[in-house]
């Protein structure tokens, strides 16, 4: 466990992506089988051990250390693994620190009773960071910050670039800890792991924002056009193996979808869209959230929630590979399937007609529906390639709403950003309990500026501080922005009672005062749906992270 | 034998020795001081005499000047007994920073030592600490918790180096206080084998002199001020730590931000700082190192100057120590100093 623990001291700390990635490459490029294998596993979040409790950290605590110490020691650390793993009173032992086999291979076989004593003997052979490591991933307490993705690129870099990000996820969901065909097939010693029947994801095809350079290279003959709704992307995998729902990013997320998976009675592979549906209309992208990050989901929710998929593409029927099929064809085949199949919970994206680039912008600037996101447009003669291809599927989204706010609170950013404030707290004027106005924050952007804007922002708000809380400033309420979002919802979990979607700075508003920026109640209008959506100035500089 | 709580005294100024007429630290400026080593918090400016190790005086007058370092300065050499009033007094090493020593005061036969600030583990920047028997044990608590175990710094530098070599396009930037620790660690990394030139935040290349001129070579040093980011790629840089997460740093190559203190071990406080590798690396001594040091010293009962005084006064009492917090206010201030 001694290079886990390492790795882990590491990743937590680490801010950024790229370094993440060198590590976790140098980590299973370096450690033999099983225990990277176990490594990965404990990474990606696939390890659970069901016995072992956090109250056995106590009991351990209880058992070696004096109560006052251990009370005093608890409350300068404030974190029960970590205050153990710290203070354990090691008994003189000859024992090397457990290998992650032997912890997981125990653990499993492992009577309750015994416990105590096992994890005892381990702690006592190991040092405060493996102890640490040991009793988070015993207590699933383990918080890596590492996405399942970024660990699948350090394992495609570690292939010294045979194997891509995109080979792993297909035989990923085939495989299980600790993953020994998948380093024997990375490392060129074996071939590709058959994932033979099993459910895997496959690479999900994505889409280029559409710039205005590509708008007059369009041929609009060639393309086709569905709405783009604001749910989430999911993948359907049905084979004799199994039913399963994963997200874009190849998270299996089956268990919060029940409903779904029991809808899956068929073979195949289809592409879509996971909303909230009622009575055949798409709820708000915030209704969709109340279903999404659960492991199980009760019947009422799934009542008051009711989900379903808009399919949108085919990649398997049955055992055959659509794949390669042009779009026109695949979406042919798409059609006889769902007039075969007729799946529960299930429709088809409509295609859109349309003769015209001007009657896309048309239907696009017409689309008020919070649920719609814009266009999604595609080649008709596109093959479905994993990855972001150029010049093959677009995303054309609504312009985005904006609005002016003021700055409250800054604080600084991560990695390459950590000596300037980067992350802004902005608020809009509402009419406070005594009648004067007052502003309520009603979001936070990290994003939208240019180098010159940070450069100009971070002098600003270090010449302009009223108040320091720890990391965070108060600002002089003089500094006016522009935040640009792609829909504004409900939130009863803000104070302000609304919540933006993907929020970024848009322009600095130097030249407007205080005093001028815009009100809570034009926001919740927005809410309402009784303004139509107000088109931001100088819009179009970012994308948001869809 | 008087009990020494008759003759050392705690007053607003510092531990005060009436037979004596001296200060030990004192916390503002006073007429004769013994003073056990130059952090700002324990050698203050301003007092008339000032009787301390060579090298404690030398480290004075860089940071505070000839003038203010003291009217008169008197030097006193490890083991050498000096009798000031009626008391005999004496320094031994305290193993903390350069000219770190405790100091040993003796009044009819009843014995106080005072050890400022300590550690027991190697440096080889400074003379060990050298344990001296007595009725008193006046002793520092930084880290007198028991999850506060300092890993052997060597293998700390080694997690340093190793992070250097894999990335090597990124400039380390290591927090660490100028006096004491700046010196140890570029010690240790030229024990490690790292003989390229160090960069250095202006803050610290005057200490890094001061410690050349009594005799701790330190190898190859630069400026990173002047430094291009093109030289400073693959560059292990020493700074203040304050400076490691700010605007400071933004002429780095990339910086991997570390920071060496003993605070170091405490996930949460090494996050707050925005740190990436921290090194657990202090010059203070750890729960393990004060509980031994007290059953060296076998004094019976023990003053706790500053720190985490509860748990090291419980500890104490599980043995049959008696132990006594002094809260002298004003020591410890500088947590970077851990
Ligand atoms: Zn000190
Ligand atoms: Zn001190």
């Amino acid at each position: 466990m001694i290079a886990f623990a390492a790795l882990l001291e590491r990743l937590v700390f680490t801010p950024g992506r790229n370094t993440k990635r060198a590590l976790l490459r140098r980590y299973f490029a370096t450690q033999p089988d099983p225990d990277r294998g176990f490594g990965l596993a404990a990474v990606t979040g696939e390890l659970t051990f069901k016995s072992a409790k956090p109250a056995l950290i106590r009991e351990l605590a209880a058992a070696r250390t004096d109560p006052d110490l251990f009370a005093l020691s608890y409350d300068f650390v404030g974190d029960l693994a970590e205050t153990v793993a710290l203070m354990w009173p090691s008994m003189a032992t000859n024992r090397a620190p457990p290998d992650m086999a032997e912890v997981i291979e125990t653990l499993n076989a492992a009577d309750k009773a015994e416990l105590p004593g096992i994890v005892a003997g381990w702690l006592d052979a190991s040092d405060p960071s493996v102890r640490f490591a040991l009793l988070k991933l015993i207590t699933g307490g383990l918080r890596v910050g590492v996405s399942a993705r970024l660990a699948k690129v350090a394992l495609a870099e570690m292939s010294g670039g045979r194997v891509t990000a995109d080979d792993v996820e297909e035989v990923w969901h085939g495989l299980a800890p600790p993953y020994a065909s998948l380093f024997a097939w990375l490392e060129d010693r074996a071939p590709r792991p058959d994932p033979a029947d099993a459910p895997v994801f496959r690479p999900p095809m994505l889409a280029h924002p559409l710039e205005h350079a590509d708008f007059a290279a369009l041929d609009p003959a060639a393309l086709r056009a569905e709405w783009k709704w604001d749910g989430i992307r999911v993948q359907l995998v049905a084979t004799g193996g199994g039913q399963r729902l994963y997200s874009r990013g190849s998270e299996d997320i089956s268990g919060g979808f029940p409903e779904i998976i029991r809808a899956m009675d068929f073979h195949a592979v289809l592409d879509g869209e996971l909303l909230v549906v009622r009575d055949g209309q798409v709820a708000p992208f915030a209704d969709l959230q109340q279903r999404l990050n659960r492991k199980s989901v009760g019947a009422k929710l799934m009542q008051q929630h009711p989900v379903a998929v808009r399919l949108y593409d085919i990649l398997f029927d049955g055992a055959e590979d659509l794949r390669t099929l042009p779009f026109d064809a695949r979406r042919a085949r798409l059609e006889a399937w769902y007039a075969r199949q007729r799946p529960a919970r299930m429709d088809l994206s409509d295609m859109i007609r349309f003769e015209t680039l001007e009657d896309l912008a048309a239907l696009r600037d017409g689309a008020r529906a919070a649920s719609i996101e814009g266009l999604m447009l595609k080649r008709g003669d596109a093959p479905y390639l994993p990855g972001r291809p150029r010049g093959l599927w677009w995303k054309w989204k609504r312009d985005p709403l904006s609005i002016d706010a003021v700055l409250m609170y800054a604080q600084r950013g991560h990695g390459k950003r950590s000596s300037f404030y980067s992350d802004y707290t902005f608020g809009l004027w509402r009419s406070g309990a005594d009648g004067r106005d007052e502003l309520v924050p009603i979001g936070k952007a990290y994003s939208g500026f240019t180098d010159e804007e940070l450069t100009l922002l971070d002098r600003w708000i270090r010449n302009n501080t009223v108040a320091r809380f720890g990391p965070v400033r108060e600002v002089e309420k003089a500094f006016v922005l522009e935040v640009a979002f792609d829909a504004a919802q409900r939130s009863p979990r803000h104070k302000s009672g609304v919540a933006l979607r993907f929020p970024r700075i848009a322009r600095l508003r130097q030249d407007k005062p205080a005093a001028e920026a815009d009100r809570l109640e034009t926001l919740m209008r927005v809410v309402e749906g009784q303004a139509a959506p107000r088109t931001c100035r100088g819009a179009g500089r970012t994308d948001s992270p869809s | 034998m008087p009990h020494p709580e008759t003759w050392l005294k705690s007053t607003p100024s510092g531990l005060f020795c009436e037979p004596g007429g001296f200060h030990v630290d004192p916390l503002r400026a006073v007429e004769r001081a013994v003073i056990t080593h130059g952090h700002s918090d324990h050698a203050r400016p301003g007092h008339r005499s000032v009787l301390a190790t060579r090298e404690t005086l030398a480290i004075m007058r860089t940071r505070m000047g000839e003038a203010a370092a003291g009217a008169n300065q008197q030097s006193l050499g490890f083991g050498e007994v000096l009798r000031i009033g009626e008391v005999d007094v004496w320094l031994q090493p305290a193993g903390h920073v350069l000219g770190s020593a405790q100091v040993a005061m003796e009044w009819r036969g009843s014995r106080i030592v005072v050890s400022g600030d300590y550690k027991r583990a190697r440096d080889p920047t400074t003379p060990g600490f050298v344990p001296i028997a007595c009725d008193v044990f006046v002793t520092e608590a930084t880290f007198a918790l028991p999850v506060f175990r300092h890993p052997k710094a060597e293998a700390e530098i080694g997690r340093l180096l190793d992070s250097v070599a894999l990335f090597p396009e990124r400039t380390h930037v290591v927090g660490c206080y100028s006096l004491g620790k700046c010196q140890r660690l570029i010690m240790l990394l030229r024990e490690a084998g790292w003989d390229r030139p160090i960069y250095l935040h202006g803050a610290h290349q005057a200490l890094c002199q001061t410690y050349e001129e009594l005799g701790v070579k330190l190898g190859a040093l630069r400026p990173a001020t002047v430094a291009g980011k093109a030289d400073l790629a693959g560059a292990i840089v020493l700074a203040p730590p304050s400076a490691i997460a700010d605007r400071w740093a933004r002429r780095l190559a990339e910086p991997v931000v570390c920071a060496a203190s003993g605070w170091m071990r405490v996930r949460q406080r090494a996050k707050q700082g925005g740190v990436e590798l921290p090194l657990v690396i202090s010059d203070h001594a750890d729960w393990d190192e004060l509980n031994a040091t007290l059953d060296e010293v076998a004094a019976p009962e023990v003053w706790v100057t500053h720190g985490a005084e509860e748990a090291l006064i419980h500890a104490a009492g599980l043995r049959g120590i008696r132990g006594r917090a002094l809260r002298l206010l004003g020591y410890g201030d500088e947590d970077a100093e851990a």
